[in-house]
């Protein structure tokens, strides 16, 4: 499909394309320097990419001297209940909207598609509300129960575009050996759904693990504090702690990036599908 | 009802209960308190004071300058994203020696969580220690720039960091466009004796739009809605509050000047706007299919 390119063309591509990773992953690697500088460099001007004397000072006091861990345990846990909880309502739910037709099926789906369209910031102040009067406010379930309904859509119409790809006539053929439509789900087509589960829990766990402005309405309590949170406040005074701020990030962010580029191809699938399919 | 229906209901039950629970009550409650008068003076003794709020929003001339810099900031950040996601993508869509690395590379942008982009960023643009005016200092030999203490340029930091995150969404989906379009077309176009750019123009570009109009009225949202790189690069709006697009003075207007049914209301306008586009956006990609 391809027509070779003359030679110079080829080098111009190539110049073309490393100037572009060059500015995608630079920001990244400056969080690396700065993670590794010592205490006394964090001031510095200097560019190199291994700072002079490299250590990991700062990842020890991240972890003795600070809350990270606490964070890191906090994020961790209401994660851990979002995807739990995202897994077992998409699964269900993108079934039923997938093998079967009942009334409201496509006004539930039509709702999905409208929830993307919210302002960002226009549900914070009645959920707040709604949360002090459950007493769920400052709460991890509040928290928990929040995540899990924003990242439902998504996961709902990926699960449901999964299990169209799989013949109904599975299903027939196990209500005919005597298996009841519950049994038939969870014997035969759950099995069968398995990649479309994991991104349905990757996708919960990682919309959890890195969402900052819910948390910050919805938690007061420092102790309760999760990632986006804690690290926010090593930012947050006239004095930026760097070093702590930049080996907390990498931390934070590197199992995220290495799921995330795992999954780019099915994350996009998800996306732009959902957005055709009316 | 049917047992299957039973059934249907069933197995959908739990999803929409708690979609229920945090979305459509929340959005109906919404709607109440934008008609009402809550606020800091009335927090608990409320009322239902009609459209007073919605005028207050369309009153204000805040409403009309932040839907200015709301919109600047989309087609900006749009623009860019599409420009360099589709030019990345038509060079990378070649057989090309270490074609898999890179692509790797200029997805990582978006890999990165986007609060932490944007508090990363933020230490980038500092004046004197940040990295953006150090390179521009010591490679490019320009003056650096007080990118946070102008609410113009503090602006542009955001413009710039949200083009970092946002432009490797555009690429991959651009990417998978160019995988579909069958070799034979260019084959064909040559024998015509089409020129490279002639087949750039005529071949490509009009195949890649089913693809990507759907991803750029994705894109338009995403970016409209995008608080977080304002409010985290800004640090809330600053300097004199000035840097804030709708959805972020929404949050301002709620939880710092506790203007509750303003925020409501102005988060209804704001949806009411979303919700058009979109609706002609449907439209018009359906109309596309058409043609294709």
């Amino acid at each position: 499909m391809h027509h070779k390119d003359p030679p110079w063309m080829t080098v111009a591509i190539y110049a073309v394309l490393l100037i572009f990773v060059a500015f995608s992953v630079y920001p990244v690697l400056r969080v690396v320097t700065v993670s590794l500088r010592p205490g006394d460099q964090l001031h510095s001007r200097s560019l190199s990419i291994i700072p002079e004397h490299a250590t990991f000072a700062s990842y020890v006091t991240l972890f003795t001297k600070t809350n990270f861990l606490r964070w890191l345990m906090n994020s961790a846990i209401v994660s851990f209940f979002v995807t739990l909880v995202g897994v077992c309502l998409a699964s269900t739910a993108g079934y039923s909207i997938s093998r079967f037709s009942f009334p409201g099926r496509r006004a539930a789906m039509i709702s999905l598609i409208t929830t993307q369209m919210f302002p960002a910031t226009m549900l914070l102040l009645p959920m707040f509300l709604l949360l002090r009067s459950l007493h769920l406010w400052n709460t991890f379930g509040g928290l928990i129960i929040i995540y899990s309904a924003t990242a439902l859509p998504f996961c709902i119409w990926t699960m449901k575009g999964y299990y169209d790809t799989i013949p109904s006539s599975l299903e027939e053929a196990a209500a005919i050996d005597g298996c009841g439509p519950v049994s038939a789900f969870r014997l035969v087509v759950l099995p069968l759904a398995l990649p479309a589960l994991v991104i349905t829990a990757l996708f919960s766990f990682m919309a959890a693990w890195s969402e900052y402005l819910v948390a910050a309405v919805v938690l007061s309590d420092k102790r309760l504090y999760t990632l986006p949170l804690g690290l926010k406040q090593f930012q947050s005074n006239f004095s930026t702690e760097w070093g702590l701020y930049s080996a907390g990030a990498l931390i934070v962010a590197i199992p995220v990036m290495v799921l995330f580029l795992s999954l780019s191809k099915w994350l996009v699938g998800g996306l732009t599908l959902g957005s055709v399919k009316g | 009802m049917t047992r299957e229906q039973r059934i249907a209901y069933a197995f959908a039950f739990p999803a929409l209960a708690i979609l229920g629970l945090v979305v459509l009550f929340p959005f109906g409650y919404n709607v109440v308190i934008s008609l009402s008068n809550m606020g800091m003076k009335h927090f608990w003794n409320w009322r239902i004071t009609g459209f007073q709020q919605y005028w207050s929003v369309f009153s204000e001339g805040i409403f009309y300058s932040t839907l200015a810099k709301t919109l600047i900031w989309t087609a900006i950040n749009v623009f860019f994203h599409v420009v360099i996601g589709v030019s990345l993508a038509l060079l990378l869509n070649r057989p090309l020696p270490g074609r898999a690395v890179i692509r790797t590379l200029l997805v990582l942008p978006w890999a990165v969580p986007q609060y932490i982009t944007a508090l990363t960023w933020r230490g980038m643009f500092h004046y004197e220690y940040g990295a953006v005016n150090l390179v521009l200092d010591r490679v490019f030999g320009l003056q650096g720039v007080a990118w946070l203490s102008q609410p113009v340029s503090t602006f542009a930091a955001c413009l710039i960091t949200n083009i970092w995150l946002g432009f490797p969404f555009m690429m991959i989906v651009a990417l998978g466009g160019l995988q579909s379009i069958p070799a034979e077309l260019y084959e064909a176009a040559v024998v015509d004796g089409a020129s490279r750019w002639q087949r750039l123009w005529r071949i490509t570009i009009p195949l890649l739009r089913p693809v990507l109009v759907p991803a750029i009225s994705l894109g338009v949202i995403w970016t409209f809605n995008n608080f977080n790189v304002i409010w985290l690069v800004s640090n809330g709006g600053r300097p004199s509050d000035q840097v804030h697009i709708l959805v972020s003075y929404v949050y301002r207007a709620a939880f710092n000047l506790y203007r509750f049914g303003y925020a409501a209301a102005l988060s209804m306008v704001i949806f009411g706007i979303l919700l058009l586009f979109s609706i002609r956006f449907i439209k018009g990609t359906k109309g596309t299919e058409a043609v294709y």
